[in-house]
């Protein structure tokens, strides 16, 4: 009998079309690429060089989302440089664009999961270090660099060095008020920044079992910020129900030749993990970050640590903030709802809960961002989009947006804003800007209430 | 395509005496609307009042989980366009690390003691041996580093992955032929 194995060496096992040697890494093939137009024109630009074409045209699909501003105005001139680069590289090489004006258009990592591009047991890459996202549904999807994705448009394949597993077994459910987005902060608080360097991470067990496959790809889009190469949920009948009927999802026989399959991808009793965390959903609450590390989080009830060296005592600096201090309460200006983080349907829907008869405090800007057209036209058949003009709000185009202050919509310097998004870095949503990293529904709680506050108290 | 084999250097050092250095502080998105890999040098920790450059270094010293958050290999372009060939850290990020070595930029991790120590001397010199594998400090002792065999075989002979890569094209095919009827089906995208 073979050893038992793990989701991600069963999905890695297909994928090598040659194995490592002592001299050089496995060669990995890449059944999904997706590109987008930031990471992509230098690749695009390399194979033109070196006289190389797109292998495998047919396995990319491409999109815009970084640059392309949400307020509805033209992208400035660099922007649409950027634009015209992928459009071009696209139409060169016959491969499939999801471009500005298409109902397909939106963040990479909400389009492929929304469109059935991205299916169990596949690999994915993207020039984005969130494609871990896409791990939800049982694929190896990660993130990587222009140069590899060069290599992937020329021969489909990447050289790769095997990384660990890391099995993070979630017990309990979570609490109502508590998401996913908070259990990813309290994970990444646990095992730090740099907790799973190196390795691939299965989230597993009851709490995860019980997330919506939008919740899923909330918690294995922040696999990175906790240093993972890529975060992975089995697939299952939640993920099944989500799949079936989607545009590029298989269909008649095909379908059911393919969940046949994708449930022979869990990992095997027994199998073997190089690192393993716990944590109990039950015992959440909802998280707040304060730092400019994403590992820098504490529950909405607590407050800043007193002691943690160097790195605290810059990221206090940065954020204005002292140790001891509690969080809830404290005054903020922006609040961003949006990113490839929590910019899904499910998401909205839970900000609306919370704006829904009350208005966005005065001096606060509220801006929500749907993460694709399509999340844009669902939430408007839902009359969302009402609701949150209603309460003050702004309604946006599809994008990054603020996740990234490169399209027009940033902080401006000292700034404190509630995100939604996934990195609270210095300087991330603009210069000087001080982000504080939340779940839409502690987002939306902020923008009504002014302050930090316990989204609980208000959904009762 | 060939390019500079990197093999041993000596430079001077700058420092950076922070961890968790993400590559939003190495390069701000908004100096990511070009389509080259030129002009990046110039802005390189753009928004840190304590950047370390303009100074003529070489290497680059900072502390652990350096290069993490975005997959941007603009952080890489923006090193080398200063002048940075190497950079020292106790422990780097995944995507960075390989970006790094995609370019010819040494990522070393070293012992976090060496780290500490370069770290109050900026402007020393030291020597990066990647044939050795060793970190010469200023006291001439050596420390030594890792990197993957295949990596540092290409920063030695100039080589780069993807000339591997499409030298695999046999190999490739035959994958698909395999592939296209057994477990993975083709997955085309249609239009």
């Amino acid at each position: 009998m073979s050893q038992p194995r793990t989701l991600f060496a069963k999905v890695w096992d297909a994928h090598v079309v040659r194995a490592a040697t002592g001299d050089t890494p496995a060669v990995l093939y890449v059944d999904l690429h997706l590109l987008h137009e930031v990471t992509s024109p230098q690749a695009f630009q390399e194979l033109r060089e070196r006289g190389l074409r797109v292998r495998r045209p047919e396995r990319s699909v491409a999109t815009m989302d970084h640059s392309t501003p949400t307020d509805g105005s033209p992208p400035d001139a660099q922007a649409a440089a950027q634009i015209a680069a992928l459009e071009q590289s696209c139409r060169e090489w016959s491969i499939p664009l999801y471009a500005m004006g298409d109902a397909r258009q939106g963040i990479v990592h909400v389009v492929g999961p929304e469109q059935g591009l991205t299916q169990p047991g596949m690999t994915i890459v993207c020039g984005d270090s969130h494609t871990s996202t896409h791990g939800a549904f049982g694929a190896l999807a990660f993130g990587i660099g222009t140069s590899q994705v060069a290599q992937v448009l020329a021969t489909q394949c990447l050289l790769a060095e095997a990384p660990r597993t890391f099995a993070v077994d979630v017990g309990g459910l979570l609490p109502e008020g508590v998401t996913a987005k908070d259990l990813a902060l309290a994970l990444i608080a646990q095992i730090g920044a740099a907790g799973a360097t190196g390795h691939v991470i299965e989230y597993r067990g009851p709490a995860v079992e019980a997330l919506s496959m939008e919740e899923r790809m909330t918690v294995c889009n922040m696999s990175i910020e906790a240093g993972a190469r890529a975060g992975m949920v089995a697939p299952d009948d939640t993920t099944f129900a989500y799949l079936e009927g989607r545009p590029q999802a298989p269909r008649g026989a095909q379908w059911l030749s393919a969940m046949e399959r994708w449930r022979g991808l869990a990992s095997d009793a027994g199998a073997r993990f190089d690192t393993e965390a716990a944590l109990d959903a039950s015992s959440l609450e909802p998280m707040v970050t304060f730092g400019t590390s994403p590992g820098m989080a504490v529950p909405i009830s607590g407050a800043v640590p007193t002691a943690g060296g160097p790195a605290l005592e810059r990221a206090l600096l940065y954020m204005g903030l002292t140790a001891g201090q509690r969080l809830a309460g404290h005054p903020i200006d922006v609040v961003f709802i949006g990113s490839c983080t929590n910019a899904r349907l499910s998401d909205l829907r839970l900000a609306a809960r919370v704006f829904e008869g009350r208005q966005v405090a005065r001096g606060v800007r509220a801006l929500v961002v749907p993460g694709s057209q399509k999340v844009k036209r669902d939430a408007e058949a839902e009359g969302l989009d009402r609701l949150f003009r209603a309460a003050g709000a702004e309604w946006r185009e599809p994008g990054c947006s603020m996740c990234i202050a490169m399209n027009g919509d940033r902080l401006e310097p000292g700034q404190y804003a509630v995100s939604t998004s996934n990195r609270n870095f210095e300087g991330r949503q603009g210069s000087g800007g001080r982000t504080f990293l939340a779940s839409p529904l502690t987002a939306a709680a902020a923008a009504v209430t002014g302050t930090i506050s316990d989204p609980r108290e208000l959904l009762q | 395509m060939r390019r500079d084999p990197v093999v041993r250097f000596v430079g001077r050092t700058a420092v950076l005496p922070a961890e968790d250095v993400d590559t939003d502080q190495i390069i701000p998105a908004r100096f990511l609307k070009g389509t080259t890999r030129d002009g990046l040098g110039a802005h390189l920790f753009a928004d840190r009042t304590d950047a370390p450059v303009g100074t003529g270094a070489a290497v680059l010293v900072a502390g652990r989980n350096f290069g993490c958050g975005s997959s941007r290999e603009h952080a890489v372009w923006a090193l080398m366009g200063h002048g940075f060939r190497a950079v020292v850290a106790p422990s780097f990020a995944d995507i960075f690390f390989a970006n790094a070595l995609q370019n010819g930029l040494v990522p070393v991790a070293a012992p976090a003691a060496a780290c500490a120590a370069l770290g109050q001397v900026p402007g020393a010199v030291v020597a990066v041996d990647v044939q050795a594998l060793t970190l010469t400090l200023p006291d001439q002792s050596a420390v030594a580093f890792a990197l993957p065999p295949f990596a540092r075989h290409c920063l030695l002979e100039g080589l780069d992955d993807l000339s591997f890569l499409v030298s695999q094209e046999p190999s490739i095919a035959a994958y698909e032929r395999r592939a296209a009827d057994s477990f993975f089906p083709d997955r085309k995208v249609t239009p």
